[in-house]
């Protein structure tokens, strides 16, 4: 009983809604109710769970980082998603929406990146399921993410460039969009967080709550009880509400959404959507979002791709407002230095995203005191952040 | 009495060109663009085309429903340092020099971020017409609606040809001033080709109320102006004024708006019956 919210229109409370073209409502009806009868489809949901299980390698463990605790100075739980299929949770989005994209009948999809996580997640689903994948992506973020480039392309799927506006992620979601006008009666668009139009926020949260139902699963089992707090980074906000789901009725669990402070959130380079607090209308629904006096849309700063966007998914934005969720910044430094941290206590490089969460539960950490459990959404791995941590860190080079 | 109110401003100039016997034209250009001069000039150059309404962009950061050439000509007018404010004083000036219908085309943020009911009442105040809105829906403009019943300005909602029929009974019921059809799936850009889609759903949208028409996205230059004037109130014409605008200056404006002016009186029509 825990997701009663959106209402049919896709509001959480003053949250959500569908602020789209005309054009796009019908189709997003018709998305909305081919989602929900697939929901209720026995067949679908079982084909879905065999995919989490035979491809992407759920349930992701659930790991007792004893030597990342001794310094945190509490128990902190490390939900291993970085060990799925492609290194991150997109993917369990990614491949639901392509089974989705399969059962609506629709032979093409499109998707936006930043980083290039939720391309190539989606390109991997295309691959998997026989679609065909255009993927729109940002000019710079094409320039800094060589790597995931050329993984989409390997995997067949067609990048595109994105040149307008910042030439980045927000920009790739506006190509995405205009895109989907034209073609929607063919294509379907994977959107890549929990964020946009109704049916989005819903639909991804669907997909990606397994996060939160294996690890309230495996945190009874291993605890005989739930943990004290969960913590997850906060971009889009799909991770998060993954995790959060499953607890979101469990009064006595404490969530916490971790936004990206960049330089310092005072300094107002940063992409901390929530705690900015400004309520506005971008990419399909309201919520909070960076924007200037007038409303338009500023760029965010934030050394994770994965987090660097201006927008939140609209039900955080709804925990945040009933005090249900707390959500509180993490500068780039302190990210980092727990990427580091993580790396040389526990042998596990985290993706930067994952490491905001990190940094998060280790304040946390301080202020529920040594008895506390701490549940951390380990998002992704690092590997695509080593060139990020080599520059910040100096590690070029050898250490003769 | 009900079709006087819903014909607001926009509607009322655009039966005065059906009651001649003609489509009406309808012309887009962004405020800011190439200079907040420039589209002064430009809009006044529509003005004495024969352009019957206006349709006066406010440029924004996410602009969905646009192709590529007011994409960049919004990117120019905010890079050269546009406000809200600019949008409200452009307007002031348009409707000082002349009588014809200004509306604003406008994403959904930036009148939230300043306030519905201030926005209606700061525009009303600088005689605007009313706001064509691409990315709010009847369903998500209660505020809307309400601030422009209150200060009597045009909501002009858009259908399009994935609209349902009970989708477009709905909307038409919430428009006042005319409804927005957009003739193709797809963002604005002058195409060569005109929409088998358009008159269809204009017959759709018919069936369902007595508001004028106008059919936008495409159209380019005075045949397509003449083929749509043929089945709809009025035809809008957005990114070929805008690369006119761009190409030409004002002198461009004026000579595409005369072309489009001609094309929309090109076929003898018949008075609307009401």
């Amino acid at each position: 009983m825990s997701t009663v919210l959106p209402d049919q229109f896709g509001h959480f409370g003053r949250f959500g809604g569908r602020f789209m073209p005309e054009a796009l409502i019908a189709p997003l009806d018709e998305l909305t109710q081919a989602w929900r009868d697939a929901m209720a489809d026995r067949e679908f949901t079982d084909e879905f769970e065999r995919m989490l299980r035979e491809y992407i390698g759920a349930p992701s463990l659930l790991y007792d980082a004893t030597r990342l605790s001794d310094v945190a100075g509490a128990r902190i739980l490390l939900k291993r998603e970085d060990l799925n299929h492609t290194g991150a949770h997109k993917i369990r989005n990614a491949i639901g929406q392509a089974l989705l994209t399969k059962r609506m009948g629709k032979p093409r999809v499109i998707a936006e990146t930043g980083a290039g996580q939720h391309g190539v997640a989606t390109a991997t689903a295309c691959a998997y399921l026989g679609l065909e994948c255009v993927v729109y992506m940002g000019e710079v973020d094409t320039e800094r993410q060589a790597l995931n480039v050329a993984r989409m392309k390997l995997l067949g799927a067609e990048v595109i460039s994105v040149k307008t506006g910042s030439r980045t992620l927000k920009d790739a979601i506006n190509e995405a969009l205009r895109d989907w006008v034209a073609s929607v009666d063919k294509t379907h668009y994977i959107l890549g967080t929990a964020a946009g139009s109704h049916p989005f926020p819903a639909m991804v949260r669907d997909f990606v709550r397994g996060i939160g139902d294996e690890a309230r699963e495996q945190s009874l089992a291993l605890l005989g009880k739930l943990p004290d707090a969960a913590v997850a980074s906060v971009g889009g906000g799909s991770n998060a509400i993954g995790l959060f789901t499953a607890f979101i009725g469990d009064d006595d669990v404490k969530l916490y959404g971790v936004e990206p402070g960049g330089d310092g959130f005072e300094t107002g380079r940063h992409a901390a959507t929530i705690s900015a607090g400004q309520v506005g209308v971008l990419h399909g629904a309201r919520s909070f979002l960076l924007q200037d006096e007038d409303g338009q849309t500023i760029e965010s700063h934030s050394i994770s791709a994965g987090l660097d966007y201006p927008g939140v998914g609209p039900e955080h934005a709804w925990l945040a407002e009933t005090g249900r969720a707390t959500y509180r910044p993490i500068t780039d430094a302190e990210a980092m230095e727990a990427f580091k941290l993580l790396s040389r206590t526990e042998g596990i490089i985290p993706a930067i995203e994952s490491a905001h969460a990190v940094a998060g539960a280790l304040d946390i950490a301080k202020e529920l005191g040594p008895e506390a459990t701490i549940l951390v959404n380990l998002s992704g791995r690092g590997d695509k952040d080593m060139d990020t941590a080599a520059t910040w860190f100096g590690l070029g080079g050898s250490d003769e | 009495m009900n079709d006087v109110v819903a014909l607001g401003n926009a509607g009322v100039a655009i039966r005065k060109a059906n009651d001649a016997g003609r489509g009406a034209l309808v012309g887009y250009l962004p405020a800011g663009f190439p200079t907040y001069d420039g589209a002064v000039d430009g809009v006044k150059a529509m003005i004495d085309g024969g352009a019957d309404v206006i349709e006066l962009g406010l440029p924004y950061s996410d602009p969905v429903m646009d192709g590529v050439t007011i994409q960049r000509a919004t990117e120019i007018a905010r890079a050269g340092g546009l406000r809200t404010r600019d949008v409200l004083s452009t307007v002031e000036k348009l409707t000082a020099y002349s009588d014809v219908p200004v509306l604003v085309m406008t994403y959904w943020n930036p009148i939230e971020r300043y306030g519905v009911d201030r926005f209606a009442a700061d525009f009303a105040g600088v005689g605007g017409a009313g706001l064509i809105t691409p990315d709010l829906i009847p369903d998500e403009g209660a505020e809307w609606i309400a601030a422009a019943d209150k200060h009597e300005l045009d909501k002009v909602f858009l259908v399009s040809p994935s609209s349902t029929d009970e989708r477009i009974a709905m909307t038409t019921a919430n428009c006042r001033g005319f409804v927005y059809a957009t003739a193709v799936m797809g963002v604005t850009g002058a195409r060569d080709k005109p929409s088998e889609l358009a008159a269809p759903l204009v017959a759709r949208v018919k069936a369902a109320t007595g508001l004028p028409v106008g059919v936008g996205l495409g159209i380019s230059n005075g045949d397509q102006a003449a083929g749509v004037a043929a089945f709809a109130d009025a035809a809008i014409v957005g990114a070929a004024l805008v690369k006119a605008l761009q190409d030409g200056g004002p002198a461009g404006v004026r000579k595409l708006t005369e072309g489009l002016a001609e094309g929309v009186r090109r076929e003898p029509r018949a008075t609307v019956a009401r």
